[in-house]
């Protein structure tokens, strides 16, 4: 079952990235989140372009993002002006991100400021879920403790910026530069890495801005979507990167794979399930990291003066 | 539009049953042709022998569809009026090459830097071909010398890559005679470029075959195959055809949609996704 896809220009086996596509749909709907973080090295594994895996990426990413954001809508559990001010940052980010996505591809730095990006940002991550869910697994274990991310917030910095606004939904007064600022970084990390970045909004909005828990998922999905799709379309017109095809294939397996995910996270406790997520994010980042500093087998590679692999 | 064209030279397509049709009615049309040879070269044997010399492909278009996976050229030639005794000594020697489009690319090496490999130093080529693979009767340096075969492009290690050659050398010339090296030899690992010295075989008395390779990821664009004839270390004939690889079907179609019309492509790829969201949530719907 091979085919050959148009943009990234590779044969491909089609039940490989369906399969792909349920695995990360599995972990997407097990944890509650896009996957765009492991979409993309996996495909780079799978030898797709960098480039081409990237901007794939975020048009995956829109499927399962907007799947999950109307069940929150229905739930009433998004945060629809929060969403807001958090895409107006994550359109300039976008529109940033691939200007600079470009750039870095011209230079022939694309690849690595990717791989040390996801390395930074899953190392980080990971590091941290993983202390934090380990920490609660053990007061768990003593007695007590719930299992839940939410801590009752004293004020920080944050909060002590300008231009406030009020969002009713979050019962939340905060200034508004944090938000756009967030929405931008998210942006930015959308276009160059190919993720929705719900990885990072998750627990930004949790420790940084304190929304409440339950309108996090929501918001941040609802965010993602048009974040996503405006970065497809600005990769689409710029660098001609979307591989609709992979995108499709991928998107069939995601659709299936969320559902049983979804069925399997019921059956686990909120702090196991924030491990094991950990340790996954853990693993893409370790392994991104070892291919770093290894030493290739082929020092030099061809490209084209655009930047574009060959 | 150049930039997106010269990335997109990676292709993998198959060359469709015809060509072997037309391979099989080019074999059969030489056939007569080299029948009514001997009379001509009857005529002639009192002066110097002029040799002609002409090739045919088997196939002038390439289709690449979905599932092309590299595919072989046939090219047939005749050479007629040959000299009977330097043929019987076989001192002709024959080379085919067929070269695909010309396109600049740039090579760039790793070097550690903080124990990360990080690309460093570039050089720029600015006509290298996309493919190559060439064919010929006997090791190319038998059959030349040196200089003849940097100047016709004879052999992977003589193929040409650039026009200006070392005007933009950033790095000097040792260093580019490295990244020289490691372009072809990429390009050879990668199948995009090939040789085949033997290839080229005497059917008859002046019909000849050459079969060259073709890699699955055939660029798209104007190819052309050159044919050289060398009597005794010298080149005395030489003669060209090209062919012409182009995308067809679903492909070709999506990939000239993403090219020509980007932003509309985009919209139609985020409609796509958010219709398969909304679809999968239809099927599986839950709550």
């Amino acid at each position: 079952m091979f085919l050959y896809l148009p943009i990234a220009e590779i044969s491909v086996n089609i039940l490989v990235i369906i399969g792909m596509g349920a695995a990360v749909g599995f972990l997407s709907g097990l944890f509650g989140v896009g996957g765009g973080f492991l979409i993309t090295p996996l495909l780079i594994f799978y030898n797709i372009p960098p480039a081409v895996a990237v901007a794939t990426g975020a048009n995956q990413v829109i499927a399962s993002s907007f799947s999950g954001a109307l069940v929150h809508y229905k739930r009433g559990t998004v945060d629809i002006k929060l969403g807001t001010m958090l895409l107006i940052g994550g359109t300039l980010g976008s529109i940033a991100g691939v200007a600079l996505f470009s750039l870095l591809r011209s230079i022939g730095q694309l690849d690595l400021t990717v791989s040390i990006l996801y390395v930074l940002f899953l190392g980080g991550i990971g590091g941290l879920m993983l202390t934090e869910s380990v920490k609660s697994m053990i007061k768990r274990r003593k007695g007590g403790g719930d299992g839940d991310l939410r801590r009752p917030g004293q004020h920080n910095w944050v909060h002590g910026l300008p231009l406030k606004m009020r969002f009713p939904r979050s019962r939340l007064y905060v200034s508004i530069i944090p938000v756009i600022g967030l929405g931008f970084l998210i942006g930015v990390l959308a276009a160059i890495m190919g993720v929705g970045g719900g990885f990072v909004m998750v627990p930004a909005m949790i420790y940084l801005l304190r929304v409440p828990t339950n309108v996090v998922i929501g918001t941040s999905l609802y965010q993602i979507v048009f974040t996503a799709a405006v970065t497809t379309v600005l990769q689409a017109a710029t660098n001609g990167t979307i591989d609709v095809v992979l995108a499709f294939l991928l998107m069939i397996g995601g659709v299936f794979g969320a559902q049983f995910g979804a069925e399997a996270g019921r059956k686990l406790r909120g702090d196991q399930l924030r491990a094991l997520l950990a340790l996954l994010v853990l693993a893409v980042g370790i392994r991104l990291g070892v291919e770093l500093v290894m030493p290739p087998s082929e020092i030099f590679s061809l490209s084209a003066p655009s930047g574009a692999r060959q | 539009m150049t930039e997106r064209r010269a990335k997109r030279f990676g292709r993998f397509a198959r060359r469709t049953p015809a060509c072997h049709w037309l391979a099989a009615s080019i074999v059969a049309g030489l056939a007569v042709a080299v029948a009514s040879a001997p009379v001509n070269a009857q005529l002639n044997t009192q002066e110097e022998p002029v040799e002609s010399f002409e090739i045919g492909l088997s196939t002038n278009r390439i289709g690449i569809t979905a599932d092309f996976n590299g595919a072989q050229l046939v090219v047939f030639g005749a050479l007629d009026n040959a000299d009977a005794r330097i043929q019987r000594q076989q001192r002709y020697d024959i080379v085919v090459a067929l070269f695909g489009p010309r396109a600049p690319v740039v090579v760039r090496e790793k070097q550690p830097v903080l124990g990360i490999w990080v690309n460093q130093d570039s050089e720029t080529f600015d006509a290298a071909p996309t493919t190559y693979s060439v064919a010929s009767t006997r090791p190319f340096q038998d059959i030349a010398s040196k200089a003849v075969r940097e100047r016709l492009s004879l052999g992977i290690d003589s193929v040409r890559l650039s026009i200006a050659d070392g005007a933009e050398s950033e790095a000097g010339q040792t260093n580019r005679s490295e990244f020289e090296a490691a372009l072809r030899r990429i390009r050879t690992n990668k199948g995009l470029y090939s040789e085949a010295t033997g290839e080229v075989r005497f059917l008859g008395p002046s019909l000849f075959r050459a079969d060259l390779r073709l890699p699955a990821d055939l660029p798209v664009g104007v190819h052309t195959a050159r044919a050289y004839l060398f009597r005794q270390g010298v080149l005395i004939r030489q003669s060209s055809q090209q062919l012409t690889v182009v995308k067809v079907g679903f492909e070709a179609w999506i990939d000239r949609f993403s090219e020509e019309h980007g932003a509309s492509y985009g919209v139609l790829a985020v409609l796509l996704a958010v219709f398969t969201g909304w679809f999968g949530r239809v099927i599986f719907r839950r709550d």
